[in-house]
């Protein structure tokens, strides 16, 4: 699984409530919520975003609420991959569940600019900042949860170890 | 190898005799918790997934308290996916208007979860019933399906941070004091992934709604859970309130953690986190020139009979400041009840301030006080985060219901000292 594309680049601590406010919550559509992803601290975001672009955050990406809305809004706007220093431990769960890919990477981090354009190796963990030329390699996830992802989600994985 | 009180509750449920941090196990559930937000995600999902049983009535809670009573067309339409789920499924936990209550008051409350516990819920305060001595967590709409499917979750072992409580905290302090203390002191991420486990002979001395306060918190650090150990005052509160037997874990007294912090209860003073983080804490008494536009004394972190009792003492023949508007939401109808019994609703709206049945309304910014552009309110609620009570350029400060109660009176954030 790969994804190439443009960067999206966000601080420290971005929390669920400005992923996606709960003032639009009183739906779970995710095409209406995805329309409002990222709004109070971005409003360019939605407009400019690609299918395949990629968020660069800090640490302790989606942090907050347990809503499982932050993650689907995100992969519904098209974003290809979320590289952040660290995730917050719901949205981390979450993003696995609904499968939006994530890596934890704080070098790549570090070093890759807003606007950058960036390729992402889901299976090797490698990511190549196409603007400087830099390689960085992102820890893969551990086999339980490749599993889930490779399933489609953690419900699919279930249905399967059902059959 | 030892274990701390959570790697305890996790073997148990596990099935193993022990783990160790790092292992990923499938655990089984005692409860699986979701709100009018996120069950109706999670009933899709089930839907999808093709479930069509839960697997166990008696073990599932579908509280219906964010954005009710319903405050738009919307929220009914979610909160009927609610309602037409706990029926067709015979959910007995269900909880619409008229019984319901904020969820992580509500469930203590009525017995629903007990000490030994393990516990996952569709929104991130379910750490609170670390206070009864449970494994609690928080997860997403996925998980809570899953949850009722298979009454399973698989988790990561937590490593833990040992908080060593002594002393006694102050009169015009409480639960949330110490919780804004540690999360100033540790970060919103001191505790990532890790388990807060708080110890010490400090425990004696916080009541129950403390230690719900406390353990409610502990997301805003990060951490997976936190954890009291179970004592008298445990005991005393699951008494005839538990639907099921408590069953009492104790850390290892060798039990690894990857620190240990002292807090000195004696030393806490009335602390406030600032816009737009809760690490960013300062003495309430460093902040009397902010002026507020409103007050929230209420949520699931303090919306508790001890909450609306400080309130009380405070506001009781008192005027609350011109230009503020304070709202407090009792979190439960029993706690309403009692309000209303004890004469507080009477005091509340003598002072000048308004009286909302519960809902977690105004914390999360969904309606009944939403800020407009520059406004800033004081709140008893537990984010503070941008645009979490309304516009993005209005801010929260998050406070005790003492340093709230006392800033409506003033209008300017302020620190309860007693006359």
């Amino acid at each position: 699984m790969k994804t190439e594309g443009k960067v999206f680049k966000y601080p420290d601590n971005v929390d669920t409530d400005v992923i996606i406010p709960a003032r639009y919550l009183n739906t779970s559509d995710a095409h209406e919520l995805a329309a409002h992803c990222m709004e109070d601290i971005d409003k360019e975001f939605v407009k400019n975003v690609k299918e395949g672009d990629i968020m660069v955050a800090g640490w302790n990406f989606g942090c907050g609420s347990s809503r499982e809305h932050a993650p689907l809004v995100i992969k519904t706007c098209g974003t290809g991959c979320v590289i952040a220093k660290s995730f917050a431990r719901i949205f981390y769960r979450n993003a696995i569940n609904i499968g939006l890919a994530i890596l934890e990477c704080p070098e790549a981090v570090d070093e890759i600019n807003a606007n950058d354009e960036v390729s992402v190796n889901f299976d090797t963990g490698e990511i190549i900042d196409k603007t400087t030329g830099k390689t960085y390699m992102a820890q893969p996830f551990p086999p339980f949860i490749q599993n889930i992802i490779k399933c489609g989600g953690l419900l699919a994985s279930l249905k399967e170890s059902e059959d | 190898m030892a274990m701390t009180m959570t790697q305890k509750i996790l073997a148990k449920h596990a099935g193993v005799e022990k783990v160790v941090p790092g292992q990923l196990i499938n655990a089984k559930l005692d409860i699986v918790l979701g709100n009018d937000i996120t069950t109706p995600v999670a009933v899709n999902e089930f839907k999808k997934a093709g479930f069509d049983k839960v697997f166990d009535k008696d073990r599932i809670a579908i509280v219906l308290d964010h954005f009710v009573p319903n405050k738009d067309i919307k929220a009914a339409e979610q909160s009927k996916v609610c309602r037409d789920f706990a029926c067709s499924h015979c959910v007995s936990h269900f909880y619409d208007v008229g019984k319901m209550g904020i969820e992580h008051a509500l469930l203590p409350e009525q017995g629903i979860v007990t000490a030994g516990d393990c516990i996952i819920g569709a929104d991130s305060h379910t750490c609170t019933y670390g206070a009864l001595g449970a494994f609690s967590t928080g997860v997403g709409s996925t998980d809570m399906a899953a949850g009722m499917a298979t009454g399973m979750a698989w988790f990561k072992v937590p490593s833990a941070i040992r908080f060593e409580l002594k002393g006694k905290l102050p009169k015009n302090c409480s639960g949330k004091d110490v919780i804004l203390t540690i999360i100033g002191m540790i970060g919103v991420d001191g505790a990532l992934y890790k388990s807060m486990e708080f110890t010490g002979e400090g425990v004696k001395t916080l009541s129950m709604d403390d230690r719900l306060c406390i353990c409610n918190m502990a997301i805003e650090a990060g951490a997976k859970n936190g954890i009291f150990p179970v004592d008298e005052t445990t005991m005393k509160y699951l008494d005839g309130r538990s639907k099921r037997e408590p069953v009492i874990y104790e850390a290892d007294p060798d039990a690894e953690y990857e620190k240990t912090i002292e807090i000195d209860l004696s030393s806490i003073v009335p602390t406030v986190s600032c816009p737009h983080l809760p690490e960013n804490t300062k003495p309430a008494k460093e902040l009397s020139e902010i002026k507020v536009d409103q007050v929230v004394i209420g949520s699931c972190t303090n919306g508790r009979m001890e909450d609306m009792q400080a309130a009380y003492e405070i506001l009781k023949g008192k005027k609350v400041a011109d230009g503020v508007r304070c709202i407090i939401i009792p979190a439960t109808m029993q706690i309403m009840r009692e309000c209303v019994e004890r004469g507080y609703v009477t005091a509340f709206i003598d002072a000048g301030a308004v009286v909302s049945t519960p809902t977690c309304g105004p914390c999360l910014g969904g309606y009944m006080g939403i800020l407009a552009k520059g406004e800033r309110c004081i709140a008893t609620t537990n984010r503070n985060f941008v645009g979490r009570m309304g516009h993005p350029e209005s801010e929260v400060y998050l406070a005790s219901p003492y340093t709230a109660a006392a800033s409506a009176l003033t209008g300017y954030i302020t620190e309860y000292t007693e006359e």
